[in-house]
């Protein structure tokens, strides 16, 4: 089991490279960046696969299977919309 | 188990070296692949360890969840015009928020919790992924058009938004006292996620259509913390890494909105600004000087350099595709021709920049604020189109003006000006633009794309 402290330093330095790579991204690409991102925050897929331990109708799977479906639509949408978006951006 | 961990660790490596991808237009679509693989590993390796752990797999709802959620994600994605990405962000956003809060519940209800940190995490996930999710479906209806965009105040809502917040933070202390999820407990929790989402409505429907550049940065920011937090109560790596990726970004593009608007991210949120200012209190134009594409055409014709400055306006009008066939008619006159962009022109940061490239536009014609703002003086033509506010010279001559020390496209130190736009009506800081009483500026009166597609037209028979 990883203690509380440990995740919580994982989170501190996490922002710090983050912060460390995005300040270098160009303005041109910022709406990637932004659509990107989104569909990164959607790795509360994750999270929602483990609320789904069997099919049985229960409040819990029901609340996951709503999020799986909203987690999704953020991961499907946000790579693809992005990845369209990008080759746009090719030198022509 | 190691092999989860250690596999999260690479899935966690590969967003950050995707996101790195992005810093270069050449590297960016293999960064965003790499960020796609990464969530494939993370959801495939989640599989396997609850398959080995034997927890069980709900295979029925996962794959019907997946295959929803993928056919409405792809099917969005494909068919989403690029005039429309602020609203599909600002939507996408709320969905990772909707998630989170759900992830939680899902959670919370059927787990023997019995420590407070636990049930902690628990709470402060459900108020973040709520505020996000309500925020961000008012931000997605604003920018839709499905509701007014100008701020909606009313009396008093930064108390009453305080009162709502210690409301919620007395609740979730309740919950977090009572040190177990009890029936009691899990139906406190309801009320606040309730009371959440009251604040996440309250807190977007007063910020106005032009702030929301700052507003959908922030919500994005806020998706990805709710994605962290969720990690707490699950005690999961790769969630807390990427949603402290997400927030990362999302609190950086908000400085840069906010710093390209000379305002603080307090003022944005609180401060209503962008209400109208009646037309006496205005001072009314004295000098405009009515023009049409003949004479701008004509203009064009004697130039050898021009810079178009777009707008909102550009993207209402759908006028991109009109942009790029006049500079590229211009450029094979051997034209110079750029495009300046404001860093908050268009509802989203670099909104513009992606509707030039869907036209065709090469990015390396796309500048920025200080790469350009030295140019103007030596600039022929200066064409603006559906921008407003972020060329008002106002902004360093006047400081009683509401924008005073915002940083402006210095388009007035150009030769001369045509500025197309519909009317004379304020942009959205509610003020005249000085611009457009200068003995430089000419006015166009229409729709940006028709006006371009005339200008073509003209340029064409010169």
């Amino acid at each position: 089991m990883i203690d509380l402290f440990s995740l919580f330093a994982l989170f501190v330095l996490a922002i710090f490279v983050g912060y460390e790579i995005i300040t270098k991204i160009p303005p041109t690409l910022h709406t990637p960046l932004m659509s990107g991102t989104n569909a990164i925050s959607g790795i509360a897929i994750v999270g929602a696969l483990l609320s789904i331990p069997h099919s049985t109708p229960t409040v819990a799977n029901i609340l996951g299977l709503f999020a799986l479906i909203m987690a999704t639509i953020n991961v499907v949408g946000g790579f693809m919309v992005t990845d369209r978006m990008l080759s746009m951006f090719k030198k022509k | 188990m190691i092999g989860i961990d250690f596999t999260y660790l690479v899935a966690a490596v590969l967003f950050i070296l995707g996101i790195k991808g992005l810093t270069k237009v050449k590297t960016s679509k293999r960064g965003n692949m790499l960020a796609a693989i990464a969530m494939l590993i993370a959801v495939v390796i989640t599989l396997v360890d609850m398959q080995l752990k034997g927890t069980g797999i709900g295979w029925g709802y996962i794959i019907s969840g997946i295959v929803i959620g993928g056919l409405i994600g792809a099917i969005t994605a494909r068919k989403v015009e690029m005039t429309a990405m602020p609203q599909m962000v600002a939507i996408f956003n709320g969905f990772g928020g909707g998630a989170s809060v759900l992830v939680a519940t899902a959670y919370f209800i059927p787990t023997a919790i019995n420590n407070m940190f636990d049930i902690s995490t628990v709470m402060l996930s459900m108020l973040i992924g709520s505020v996000t999710f309500t925020g961000s479906v008012i931000a997605f209806l604003k920018l839709q058009g499905w509701i007014s965009s100008r701020p909606i105040i009313f009396k008093g809502n930064n108390i009453w938004n305080g009162l709502l917040f210690l409301i919620i933070i007395g609740v979730a202390v309740r919950v977090i006292m009572l040190g177990q999820n009890t029936p009691y407990g899990i139906s406190l929790s309801f009320l606040l996620i309730g009371l959440a989402a009251l604040l996440g409505i309250l807190l977007v429907i007063p910020i106005g259509g032009a702030d929301m550049p700052v507003v959908i940065a922030l919500l994005n920011s806020y998706s990805g913390l709710a994605a962290a937090a969720t990690g707490f109560v699950l005690k999961n790596t790769v969630l807390i890494i990427s949603g402290a990726l997400v927030g990362a970004s999302g609190i950086i593009l908000t400085t840069i909105m906010c710093k390209a608007m000379n305002r603080s991210l307090v003022n944005v949120i609180f401060g209503g600004f962008g209400q109208e200012v009646s037309k006496s209190e205005r001072g009314g134009y004295k000098n405009v000087k009515e023009s049409s594409p003949e004479e701008a055409a004509l203009f064009l014709e004697s130039a050898s350099s021009v810079i178009i400055i777009p707008g909102y306006g550009l993207a209402v009008a759908q006028a991109q595709h009109a942009c790029q066939e006049l500079a590229e008619m211009l450029e094979k006159r051997s034209i110079n021709v750029r495009f300046a962009i404001h860093p908050v022109a268009g509802r989203m940061p670099g909104h513009m920049n992606v509707l030039l490239a869907e036209a065709n536009v090469p990015h390396e014609k796309l500048m920025d604020l200080d790469s350009i703002n030295a140019d103007f003086k030596n600039t022929d033509v200066v064409i603006v189109v559906g921008a407003n506010d972020v060329v008002n010279p106002a902004a360093t001559n006047d400081k009683n003006s509401p924008i005073y020390g915002m940083p402006i496209l210095k388009a007035h130190e150009a030769r001369s000006v045509f500025v197309i736009k519909r009317s004379l009506s304020p942009g959205f800081a509610g003020i005249d633009n000085e611009l457009f009483d200068y003995d430089n500026t000419r006015m166009i009166f229409a729709d940006a794309k028709q006006a371009l597609q005339q200008l073509v037209l003209e340029v064409e028979e010169l």
